[in-house]
């Protein structure tokens, strides 16, 4: 493991045809969310005419007054808080009884974890809603939740799990043998170290939950969350720069978390590789 | 005194939970699992169910017995085996298209950047990965729409003419670059890149540096180590990247509803049929099929070392 976070020597530069490869993906990922910056600025209204004709500031002084945007995204929050928090507490718990334990039917419960983000979330969406049919359960703000939080589950389950594996059990064992009980340690030994990861999966799974589509078109009733409102402006398009404005205020809305949780889970995922 | 019995009480727990490992791993489980049981397990298996009723065609309502009729009508369609045939063909396209977009980069940020330019590498993945899958949608229409970036680009390179072309083709064209196949895949390839970039560099980590320096020593020029070393031992991340963006794009109904053209994918139809048409039958029928798909799919990628890549 020693080579890993080490630049390859041996060769001193990458050819040619590599970096031209690499940079060519990279910017195939990352350019076109530039053009939806610039057009949120554009003077035009009834095309995506390139270059735009002129720039102003106006279309975000109509966008903060526009109170059907507002309610989507005090519902999209709402919702992403609630599917966050349950999620951060069922993936915890299933990453402290898997990382390390070997039991039978471990790996067939590892699957059912990762099954909800492994089959296309159209599944997922349909089988809550017909799941719902079949109960008579109406639709509301809670089965979008219960929908969000299946899917979230995963992304922390993944950071607590790649974290307790990095750290080591003798810390735990320390604990014991100087006379702490299984709360104690779990207070004052696992949950500091532990804090970082669960806090880093909850912003993805916010994140994930914030701007997802697919599963919430099948579990929302009438509810319109900001994704939602968003497709329906992107099937008909009547107000193109309005979409616009809001597209950058999704960008910076979900970049914040990501970025925070990117922060949180950096040192330990270099670092903590030696303690083991 | 209170504290005493307080702490007594949690000591006497945290013992029995001490000797008793299996307790603690159930009071651990048993929340994640009852969740993932009834919610998704539930709802997965009454789906399925449905797939085995019918509807009737007099009344439009669903028929709660066993029946193989919906299946028999989903395989027996000539219009129904063509949509699961073009959305296997284009997940299967945009798998290549990710592999060989996502290679160079997965490989340059494995072994050719320093711990700085490696954090940067990863977050120009990881942003877009993270980021709202609408708005990279929409980023896409206004690129490609007619008056857009790529037209204008290209008129001012007098090579209008190599874009016309490309749409007249037939299969992969259309009016126009955003209501074509070859829109879709560009499209549908952007989405899930990241997707394939991240496993293909974890497993190409674990290369030691010392094979390539091997290799290199022995004379071979770095594009022979490249197919010789580099491409066999990424080939168990290409595998885990590859379930995602063909499992992806068999199930995403969004993007070819917003680019594509007038003809259904596998998620469309299972849009259509259950909320429109309220066939639900049919719906579930269809919905099985990616199941089907990712499971041999799987099964597969498993034996090429897809689960050894994270």
């Amino acid at each position: 493991m020693l080579f890993n976070n080490q630049p390859y020597v041996g060769q001193k530069k990458a050819s040619l045809s590599l970096r031209f490869g690499a940079a060519f993906g990279i910017l195939y990922l990352n350019v076109p969310l530039f053009f939806i910056i610039l057009y949120a600025f554009t003077t035009e209204d009834k095309s995506f005419q390139f270059p735009p004709p002129g720039y102003t500031l106006k279309w975000f002084k109509i966008v903060l007054g526009r109170e059907d945007i507002w309610n989507a995204v005090q519902l999209s929050l709402k919702i992403a808080c609630l599917s966050t928090i349950i999620a951060i507490v069922l993936g915890t718990l299933a990453a402290a009884a898997l990382y390390k334990r070997s039991f039978f039917g471990r790996e067939t419960i590892t699957l059912l974890i990762i099954l909800p983000i492994a089959l296309p979330g159209i599944i997922t969406g349909i089988s809550l809603r017909s799941a719902y049919g079949f109960a008579g359960i109406p639709f509301s703000s809670l089965t979008i939740i219960i929908g969000h939080a299946t899917f979230c589950m995963v992304v922390v389950y993944n950071n607590v799990v790649a974290r307790l594996r990095r750290s080591s059990p003798s810390l735990i064992e320390a604990s014991m043998d100087l006379g702490a009980n299984n709360f104690q340690t779990f207070r004052y030994v696992i949950l500091p170290n532990l804090s970082t990861a669960i806090l880093a999966g909850g912003m993805l799974a916010f994140a994930l939950s914030f701007d997802e589509v697919i599963v919430t078109t099948f579990t929302a009733g009438q509810q319109t969350t900001l994704p939602i409102w968003m497709l329906t402006e992107l099937i008909r398009p009547r107000q193109r720069p309005v979409t616009n404005v809001v597209a950058v205020f999704i960008i910076c809305i979900t970049f914040v978390p990501i970025l925070i949780a990117y922060y949180l889970t950096r040192d330990h995922d270099s670092a903590d590789g030696a303690g083991k | 005194m209170s504290e005493i019995v307080h702490s007594n009480i949690f000591s006497r727990i945290s013992d029995y939970a001490y000797k008793n490992k299996n307790f603690l791993l159930l009071t651990f489980l048993l929340p994640p699992l009852a969740w993932l049981g009834i919610v998704y397990l539930g709802s997965l298996l009454i789906l399925l169910m449905h797939s085995f009723f019918y509807l009737d065609g007099f009344t439009g309502q669903i028929v709660y017995e066993f029946s193989f009729s919906t299946l028999i009508e989903l395989f027996s369609q000539r219009a129904n085996i063509d949509i699961i045939i073009r959305t296997v063909m284009m997940a299967f396209s945009v798998t290549l298209g990710a592999t060989i977009i996502g290679l160079p980069v997965a490989y340059y940020m494995a072994k050719f950047t320093t711990k700085k330019t490696k954090a940067i590498f990863y977050l120009a993945v990881m942003l877009p990965l993270w980021s709202s899958y609408l708005v990279r949608v929409y980023a896409w229409k206004l690129i490609l729409a007619k008056e857009g970036i790529i037209n204008w680009t290209f008129a001012k390179l007098h090579l209008t003419w190599f874009i016309d072309y490309i749409l007249s083709l037939p299969v992969i064209g259309g009016p126009s670059l955003s209501i074509s196949y070859i829109g879709m895949f560009l499209v549908f390839t952007f989405i899930w890149l990241p997707f394939m970039i991240i496993p293909i560099q974890a497993s190409l980590e674990r290369v030691p540096n010392s094979l390539l320096d091997a290799s290199s020593d022995l004379g071979a020029h770095p594009r022979k180590t490249f197919y010789k070393i580099i491409l066999p031992l990424a080939l168990p991340g290409i595998a885990a990247g590859s379930i995602f963006t063909f499992s992806l794009t068999l199930g995403d109904y969004i993007i070819p509803y917003i680019i594509g053209t007038s003809k259904f994918f596998i998620g469309q139809a299972v849009y259509t049929h259950q909320g429109v048409a309220g066939n639900v039958p049919l719906a579930a029928a269809f919905s099985i099929v990616p199941i089907a798909v990712m499971a041999i799919y799987i099964s597969l990628a498993k034996r090429l070392g897809a689960f050894d890549a994270f």
